[in-house]
């Protein structure tokens, strides 16, 4: 599905902050991506998104090279994947239910088309009654569970999420990160980039541990 | 919340429950997708105002173009419809006789349809605004004017009848105003030219505006932009979402400021016709100060003119802007 080979990153004329990286992520597969803050999680998330390139290296996204790609094929590629932020990166204009729609929209589809899609997942998420508040009124964990929604909503085949629970309470957390599993079973690849050590403790999934640029995989 | 639980609260078999919950739902729901761009931002308000001030004045400008044209014009065919013999005073001839001589051949020139010589006091009438009155004017040797109207349409002989006024009368020439016509025709293309190098600013300035505008909107909404990447949006869709919200703010200003226009051209020409209020000057110019149909068609084409610049402006900025983040 993605396979990193020899992946350096750096920035300008600055140090590498990714050094021979070299993994893969299988199809339907859950993985941790962990380390200290400053270790390169981000980065790394952001050349699995392709907003990226390496400085060298190469990255493979669904067997294409992405150094080849045009900027609309990477945006056709993206479509088969979701992403998660910590800070949830919803639009403050816009009710759950556009927020949650935006991919499909984006596609193109007519609304009428995947307005029940999009209800139902809401209701999964547990937001079935926040369908028309504007973000400003949702809590911190609703918001996530809506910017989850987005995610997933147009059925991506890899979800990355980076620091989803950060912002959260640790029990919310441990409900979002059941979520996560819930997605990773229905056959999504999933890869959370979290520094949450007790989260990580309570699924057994692959580590990728990143220290100082370099990366450790701990199956 | 596992897949189960998930089932188990929702049951898929009662339809009857989900038709009920769906009509509930969707009867609370907002009727019409919010726009992506967000609409109401201060800033768009101001743009908004801006381009009716800026569609106001081209439009205003559009139509006093179109005024001073069609008067000139009119202006133009009257005085082209007109000649005139002067006859000046010849030692030793009887200028009574000669104006007569000249009536007469204007009469029976081509093309003429009315010949009206001037007597000997309204001559005198005619040199009063600069010589003023009460002077005794009977010594001095007044020329004599005959005015000929020539016939609509008709094609006339005026050199036939230049040579026989020099061949029959003593002390006559025909002047057909031609030096006069052509000073005012350069006159009407430079009103003209004038007005549409204001025009042209005046969307040079709309379209500057609407790029920094478009960069301002793009720099301020940096986080939908974002969004918009991330899940998967083309720079096309972009554009378009923005293009979208540009047209509609161009078109409401474009709509205000035109409308405005056409009112104020509209209300002039009903003040010109119940009052004598007009002043001379702008009645001489301008005539009745009647806007043609193609005055108001011209306004109207100028506000898709303005609203389809804002769009299109839009639309470049955004690509270039989207270029130089990826």
């Amino acid at each position: 599905m993605v396979r990193f080979e020899n992946v350096g990153l750096r920035y300008g004329a600055g140090p590498e902050v990714l050094r021979d990286v070299s993994f893969a992520v299988e199809p339907g597969s859950l993985q941790f991506l962990t380390g200290p803050s400053g270790a390169g999680k981000t980065s790394l998330l952001r050349l699995l998104f392709m907003s990226l390139q390496p400085t060298r290296g190469l990255i493979s996204v669904f067997g294409h090279d992405v150094a080849n790609l045009t900027k609309d094929a990477i945006a056709t590629l993206r479509r088969r994947i979701g992403l998660v932020f910590q800070d949830f990166r919803l639009i403050d204009h816009l009710n759950t239910y556009e927020n949650v729609a935006l991919p499909l929209r984006v596609i193109g589809r007519a609304e009428a088309n995947y307005r029940s899609e999009v209800i139902e997942l809401l209701r999964w998420v547990g937001l079935g009654d926040r369908l028309w508040a504007l973000p400003e009124v949702l809590s911190g964990g609703e918001k996530q569970r809506a910017a989850i929604a987005r995610a997933v909503i147009s059925r991506p085949e890899l979800l990355l999420a980076d620091e989803p629970t950060g912002n959260v309470d640790p029990t919310l957390a441990r409900r979002l990160l059941r979520l996560f599993v819930e997605l990773h079973r229905s056959g999504t690849a999933v890869v959370i980039a979290t520094h949450d050590v007790s989260l990580m403790d309570q699924y057994d999934a692959r580590r990728l541990v990143l220290l100082e640029g370099n990366l450790h995989v701990a199956d | 919340m596992s897949l189960i639980e998930a089932r188990l609260r929702f049951p898929v078999y009662d339809l009857r429950a989900v038709r009920l919950a769906a009509r509930r739902v969707m009867r609370a729901r907002p009727q019409v997708l919010t726009p992506i761009v967000p609409t109401q931002s201060l800033s768009g308000k101001a743009l908004a105002a801006v381009i009716a001030i800026m569609t106001l004045l081209a439009s205003l400008t559009l139509g006093a173009v179109v005024l001073v044209r069609s008067s000139a014009g009119n202006w133009q065919s009257q005085v082209a419809r007109e000649v005139t013999i002067q006859v000046r005073p010849v030692e030793g001839r009887d200028i009574e006789t000669e104006v007569r001589r000249a009536t007469l051949i204007a009469r029976a020139s081509q093309g003429v349809a009315q010949v009206r010589p001037y007597s000997r006091a309204e001559s005198l009438r005619l040199l009063e605004p600069w010589l003023g009155g009460g002077l005794a004017l009977d010594e001095l040797p007044i020329p004599r004017l005959v005015v000929i109207t020539l016939a609509p349409g008709a094609k006339a002989d005026l050199d036939g009848l230049r040579q026989s006024l020099a061949d029959q009368v003593a002390g006559a020439s025909l002047d057909d105003h031609r030096a006069f016509l052509e000073r005012m025709r350069q006159m009407t293309r430079l009103a003209v030219a004038g007005g549409f190098a204001v025009l042209a600013l005046v969307l040079g300035a709309t379209l500057l505006m609407v790029v920094f505008a478009t960069r301002g909107a793009m720099a301020s909404n940096r986080n939908i932009v974002e969004v918009l990447h991330f899940v998967g949006a083309k720079n096309r869709f972009i554009a378009t979402q923005f293009q979208r919200h540009f047209l509609a703010l161009g078109l409401k200003g474009a709509l205000v400021g035109g409308g405005i226009a056409m009112l104020l051209f509209a209300g002039a020409h009903f003040l010109s016709t119940r009052t004598s209020e007009v002043p001379e000057g702008v009645a001489w110019l301008m005539g009745d100060l009647s806007l043609a149909p193609e005055g108001y068609a011209g306004i109207i084409g100028l506000v898709v003119l303005v609203a389809a610049v804002a769009a299109l402006t839009s639309r470049w900025t955004v690509h270039r802007t989207l270029a130089s983040l990826d």
